[in-house]
């Protein structure tokens, strides 16, 4: 699994900083998404990868090793938010410069 | 008053202000009031806090009371509380310029709503205790900084938002990257902690990596060469009233997180990763700055490279890494805030007054506006080093911690580097403020000139006063290098 997401990782900021490089605008808006999926990802791989595991323990015990480590998924839900957000303001940005 | 409540006035004081302004959008000088209101509150919280970590105490706020390292910290330490006070100062001044000489449609698109988020962005960076909040404190002042940017008008105007944005993100997807991985060998995220676990030496390979990574963003954000050419490529596009908030402050909350993270966190007291890179990187951008700016024709353009030549001072400051030398950086920090935004206003007030700042179609200003010449004066002389201003201090100290290391390539380029700064306001004085007058408008309004005269006054006073604040600055270096009163504060005094 991790192998995976290492892989998974390495390709989307290759091919982001591919695009980054192509020079028009729309292939910096990609590229810029592409690696910040990667990022987004390897805050998720940060915590360690878990099957099937919950992020909150209810049944009362205190099994951590059952447990996936949720603040990894807090910090990825914000950097997700915010990179949408960026995305959004790229995108008015390009099609207010190609509309004038 | 009691420090928590005096933090959260300097964090939420900004963002009611921006809502309240966001409800006016029809009434642009009511929603002026609001902000320069709302700056002023932040200002006296900001002086406030000073007042209180003066002595080296530090005071934390357990957001949720959740207990540290879990939960967020605000921590305000004698640096934080500098850095806001000061920034504050330039933010008002800032909004002041705004509500006089903006184009009208600046105004009509809630433009006081997004300096305000800014305001709240730079407080929250400087009083946030953890890697990833200091991230989203960046975010927050980034977009607003982007709206800021869009609205400039033109192609070229376009070209350099664009560049800007781009650029940017880049160096935010560094620092995402970095704290992941932080998160990923450490565990935790917060300052304090960290600084504990980088304290035991046998760690201190594991950060060499991110902390490679944070080195690119925060030189991104901070505009060290060779990561600095879109700064005066950008800069000067915007009108002086939100240049100098841009030049003011947005480099330096760069460099703000350069000393946080590299100075107090990543550091054992003695040194941090990369100190010899950084030492190098310093040099190059003050000789590199400077250069850029005696070979530029156009005051904004001058003064745009400027920055990257002050910029590469503090960071030298922070690579010298002795206690003299980091409180020659936060004395040169605060001094800087003040003076270039200052000379960005005060080249607002030259093209109101002639209509351009060119050096080859502007000439006379002196003679037809003396007030404007003086006020040029002050803030150029300081930035060029001249006692007894501000800027004579900050660089002397600077100078004292290199040579008593015996540090003296560094020598060299400060004093290098001083009178390369000399040179260059000189040429602006010869070809603006000297000769006969051509043509020239009105002088500049009264309460534009009080408000550039107020900053001229203080750096003076900095200047006559430097003794008392460079106690303050090295309380403030104590802090970072010996940070027991920081780890207490956020560790200890649980909630």
């Amino acid at each position: 699994m991790e192998i995976l997401i290492s892989a998974t990782i390495g390709i989307l900021v290759a091919a982001g900083i591919y695009r980054l490089l192509g020079g028009t605008k729309v292939d910096i808006i990609v590229g810029l998404v592409l690696i910040s999926q990667g990022a987004n990802l390897i805050i998720l791989a940060s915590g360690g990868l878990k099957h099937n595991a919950p992020a909150i323990l209810t049944d009362g015990t205190k099994n951590t090793d059952a447990m996936a480590d949720p603040l990894p998924q807090a910090l990825v839900l914000t950097a997700i938010v915010i990179g949408f957000g960026i995305l959004a303001f790229m995108l008015t940005l390009l099609t207010r410069s190609s509309a004038k | 008053m009691n420090p928590e409540l005096l933090i959260l006035i300097a964090l939420f004081t900004p963002l009611i202000g921006a809502i309240v302004a966001l409800l006016l959008p029809t009434r642009p000088r009511a929603a002026a009031w609001t902000a320069i209101v709302a700056s002023s509150i932040t200002l006296a919280a900001g002086l406030a806090l000073v007042q209180l970590s003066s002595d080296g105490s530090a005071h934390a706020i357990h957001a949720g009371n959740w207990k540290a390292p879990f939960g967020l910290v605000l921590v305000s330490d004698a640096f934080s509380a500098i850095m806001i006070a000061v920034s504050q100062l330039v933010i008002l001044a800032s909004l002041i310029f705004c509500a006089f000489t903006l184009p009208a449609h600046f105004h009509r698109r809630h433009i006081y709503p997004l300096i305000l988020t800014l305001s709240m962005g730079t407080s929250g960076a400087f009083l946030t205790g953890d890697l990833f909040n200091l991230y989203v404190w960046f975010e927050v002042l980034l977009l607003s900084s982007f709206a800021l940017m869009a609205m400039i008008r033109g192609e070229k105007g376009r070209a350099a938002a664009w560049r800007y944005v781009v650029i940017n993100l880049v160096s935010s997807l560094l620092f995402l990257t970095a704290a992941g991985l932080i998160y990923g060998k450490t565990g935790t995220l917060n300052f304090a902690e960290l600084r504990l676990r980088f304290a035991e030496a046998e760690a201190s390979f594991l950060i060499d990596s991110s902390a490679a990574l944070l080195f690119g963003a925060f030189g991104i954000k901070a505009a060290l060469i060779p990561l600095a050419f879109w700064l005066p490529r950008s800069y000067p596009q915007l009108p002086p009233a939100l240049s100098a908030l841009f030049a003011g402050l947005l480099t330096k909350v760069g460099l703000y997180a350069f000393f946080r993270v590299f100075g107090m966190v990543f550091s054992n007291g003695t040194t941090f990763p990369h100190q010899d890179v950084l030492f190098i990187i310093a040099i190059i951008t003050m000789v590199g700055g400077v250069l850029g700016a005696v070979a530029q024709g156009d005051m904004r353009r001058i003064l745009s490279f400027h920055i990257i030549s002050q910029v590469g001072y503090m960071a030298l400051a922070l690579a010298i890494f002795t206690p003299l030398a980091l409180t020659a950086g936060i004395f040169y920090l605060g001094h800087h805030i003040i003076v270039k935004a200052n000379l960005f206003l005060v080249t607002g007030l030259v093209e109101r007054h002639v209509g351009s700042s060119d050096l080859g179609m502007v000439r006379g200003v002196a003679r037809s506006s003396p007030l404007i010449a003086l006020l040029f004066a002050v803030p150029a002389l300081s930035l060029a080093g001249l006692p007894p201003l501000s800027g004579f201090f900050a660089k002397f100290a600077l100078l004292n911690s290199s040579l008593s290391i015996h540090e003296w390539t560094a020598a060299a380029a400060i004093v290098l580097v001083g009178l390369l700064t000399v040179f260059s306001m000189l040429k602006i004085w010869r070809a603006v403020f000297w000769g006969e007058p051509a043509k020239s408008g009105p002088g500049p309004l009264k309460v534009l000139a009080l408000t550039s005269g107020i900053l001229s006054v203080i750096t003076i006073a900095i200047g006559l006063a430097a003794g008392p604040l460079i106690d303050l600055a090295g309380q403030a270096a104590n802090g970072l290098l010996n940070p027991e009163a920081y780890l207490d504060a956020v560790l200890h005094s649980q909630p």
